[in-house]
């Protein structure tokens, strides 16, 4: 009987607990505005500092490795690094227990600092990751490096800083490959450059003698295929970084432009033309066979695969005007995506999968813009004279690509540089690099 | 046999009973109240109430009174006038300050022109004082209107209003100060569930004591990294607009606090 009354009591209770239910409120908007951010700088003791100018002619690296950070943080768009000026605590106090009052006094919500430590000729840098509003570590990691590689270890923290904070892998620690220009309009003498992200490091891999164009990263960044001349007709070339040795792709008849690696490296997909009519092909890198994907006499080209390799996107003159299509990677299902006004041309598919970047000509001005691998949603970021080949960061965020100014009558004022623009339109920069620049393609990941 | 017969029959009689009285609550869903946009009514004056607003008050009457003086006196003779002290060839440069001086007291117009000389912060500000002028009355007119709606809403939700809810202003003031806390990380796919539920317990002042998330699991599932940026993302904005503005009175009321934090609608807009 007791246990009766209980369950009743129980019972009589539950019913009843649906007066008291807790308040609930619901958050759906919030803002985008950039994460204030502080970059302490690395704090070094004396003799790091003395050995390190010794060894690599700077001063204090430990500030110079936090400049490369800040400034990557700044570019991305998505974070505003605070003035060190109005930093109340010690980089080398701050490393080991922040007080977060101080900091989050000068609104920061999120802190970096660290150390470097030289020794054996090893340069080993530590960092960590503060949530100064929860008052707590969220991130701490340490690397060993030759000190030449100080940038590098900046990109690198970078990149994991970016990946904790917005939960999106980072894009800083990847190099840039594109075609350096120099001299007049009519006698431009192209070299292949690569550089880092941020416009440091420039090499050029090339000398000059010969024309080149759309330079291409194959997947691990050590191989890259490019259009070239020989015996003066344009041919699809592939160099290795490393050995800097270069071979003609294929025994091709005719033209072989417009190349790109396939998402596992293995083949190589580029526009052939013969007779007026240019197809896509591929060729596997292995076993050399070359495999025909498209077969219409219009102008196919630009062929760019999806990251799955399952699907290729194009540009066709098929319809009349040129257009953007995509199909199955072997050469089925053909289905045009593009419909706007004006021609659209060099489509590539995103690392992410879900968007085609391209360049769109209309009234004489050029667009660079994205739109979903539908064809619909079709959005366009910047407006210019003349850009185009616009190429996607590593985690499909951000838009590279090379934007040309006029020339003047007396034909000077021409320039060629290289400009980045977010998805979201609004973050475009020019990255700078020593001579004029285009084509630029970027690299993935150099560390995973 | 019969008694145990007699106690099952009243014990199901029972039930039944406390059922029919019960179950229709349990049951009840909570009102599906449509999104009610609430109007707070402010007094423009209190709020517009910041260092430069006095000046912008009187620039924006003086712009009036000009206006009415425009309209009303209609006197262009006056600007022959004007003219005749730049007509005369080099006078002296101290005599003419002063003269110019004394002009700007007299003549509306030219002082139009003083306020046009403010300083840049006054201009962004006060782009077009008759636009300003015009805003404000349409924001009355449309107010008033409002107000009576306003009070029609709140006076049916009192009859209704469960004792364990925020008014919609309550909530509305909330949810204001927690948007402009927010920063919502870009990196987040946008084919996932992106709720994440904090539950707070809070002192009267509106500090928070406790936060916590209540699907914590799911943080640390593979493939959902993305969560726990979102999550951290929603306790910062907690830890930021502290102390919440939560209403002065009936603290037990929302000592304990439910936030959903969902960023789907920012990142598909």
């Amino acid at each position: 009987m007791k246990r009766l009354i209980k369950i009743i009591t129980i019972i009589f209770f539950l019913g009843f607990s649906n007066s008291f239910a807790l308040i609930k409120v619901d958050i759906t908007r919030g803002n985008l505005n950039p994460l204030p951010i502080a970059v302490s700088a690395l704090s070094a003791d004396k003799k790091t500092n003395e050995e390190l100018n010794k060894d690599i002619k700077i001063k204090n690296l430990g500030i110079e490795i936090s400049k490369v950070v800040e400034n990557n943080l700044k570019n991305s768009g998505l974070f505003n690094p605070l003035d060190s000026n109005a930093f109340l605590q010690k980089p080398d106090v701050a490393h080991l227990k922040p007080r977060f009052e101080d900091w989050s006094l000068i609104k920061a919500q999120a802190l970096i600092t660290g150390k470097i430590i030289y020794e054996n000729e090893k340069l080993r840098v530590e960092f960590r990751l503060w949530d100064v509003l929860a008052g707590k570590e969220i991130l701490a990691l340490a690397f060993t490096t030759a000190p030449n590689n100080w940038r590098r270890v900046g990109h690198i923290i970078t990149d994991k800083v970016y990946k904790r904070l917005t939960g999106e892998e980072g894009y800083f620690d990847t190099r840039i490959i594109y075609v350096s220009e120099k001299g007049p309009k009519t006698k431009r003498i192209k070299k292949l450059a690569i550089m880092d992200q941020d416009g440091f490091n420039t090499k050029y891999l090339t000398l000059g003698n010969e024309l080149v164009l759309t330079p291409r990263f194959n997947p691990t960044n050590q191989m890259v295929t490019y259009l070239s001349y020989f015996r003066n007709l344009p041919r699809v070339y592939l160099l290795d970084i490393e050995t800097g040795i270069q071979e003609v792709v294929g025994d091709f008849p005719g033209m072989t432009f417009a190349p790109r690696f396939s998402p596992n490296g293995k083949k190589i997909i580029m526009s052939f033309a013969n007779d007026g009519n240019s197809d896509i092909y591929t060729m596997d890198l292995e076993n050399r066979i070359v495999e025909r994907i498209t077969n219409h006499p219009s102008i196919d080209t630009s062929p760019s695969f999806s990251p799955d390799g399952k699907f290729i996107t194009f540009n066709s003159d098929r319809s009349g005007y040129q257009q953007i299509y995509t199909m199955r990677s072997d050469g089925s299902k053909i289905k045009r995506i593009s419909f706007g006004k004006g021609l659209y041309g060099t489509p590539v598919w995103s690392p992410r999968g879900d968007l085609i970047a391209f360049t769109k000509l209309h009234k004489g001005k050029f667009y660079i813009g994205v739109m979903r691998t539908d064809g619909t949603g079709e959005r366009l970021l910047t407006e210019n004279y003349y850009q185009e080949a616009p190429s996607w960061s590593p985690n499909g965020r951000v838009l590279i690509f090379y934007r040309e100014t006029k020339t003047g009558s007396d034909g000077k004022g021409f320039s060629a540089k290289l400009w980045s623009i977010d998805l979201t339109g609004y973050n475009e920069r020019e990255i700078l690099t020593e001579t004029d620049a285009s084509d630029p393609s970027w690299s993935s990941l150099l560390s995973k | 046999m019969y008694k145990s017969l007699l106690i099952s029959s009243g014990f199901h009689l029972f039930v039944i009973f406390f059922a029919a009285i019960s179950l229709p609550f349990i049951a009840k869903k909570p009102l599906q109240i449509p999104p009610i946009v609430s109007v707070e009514l402010i007094q423009i004056s209190d709020k517009t109430n910041i260092e430069y607003a006095p000046k912008a008050k009187k620039i924006i009457e003086k712009v009036k009174k000009e206006e009415e003086k425009l309209v009303s006196e209609q006197a262009p003779p006056k600007k022959v006038k004007k003219e005749k002290p730049d007509s005369i060839p080099m006078p002296d440069l101290e005599v003419e300050k002063v003269q110019k001086l004394e002009e700007k007291k007299q003549n509306p117009v030219l002082e139009d022109k003083k306020i046009k000389q403010f300083s840049e912060f006054e201009k962004d500000e006060l782009f077009d004082p008759n636009s300003i002028a015009a805003l404000i009355d349409k924001s009355k007119e449309e107010s008033s209107e409002t107000n009576i709606k306003n009070n029609k809403v709140t006076q049916s939700q009192d009859k209704s209003m469960n004792l364990s809810q925020l008014t919609l202003s309550e909530e509305d003031a909330l949810k204001a100060q927690i948007f402009g806390c927010w920063s919502i990380p870009l990196g987040l796919p946008y084919n996932e569930n992106l709720l994440v539920r904090i539950r707070l317990k809070l002192k009267p002042d509106g500090t928070v004591i406790k936060s916590e998330i209540l699907d914590h699991a799911r943080m640390n599932k593979p493939g959902q990294s993305f969560y726990k940026v979102l999550a951290e993302s929603a306790l910062r904005a907690v830890q930021l607009c502290q102390p919440l503005r939560v209403p002065s009175t009936g603290y037990e009321r929302w000592k304990d606090l439910q936030l959903n934090f969902d960023a789907r609608e920012m990142l598909e807009g």
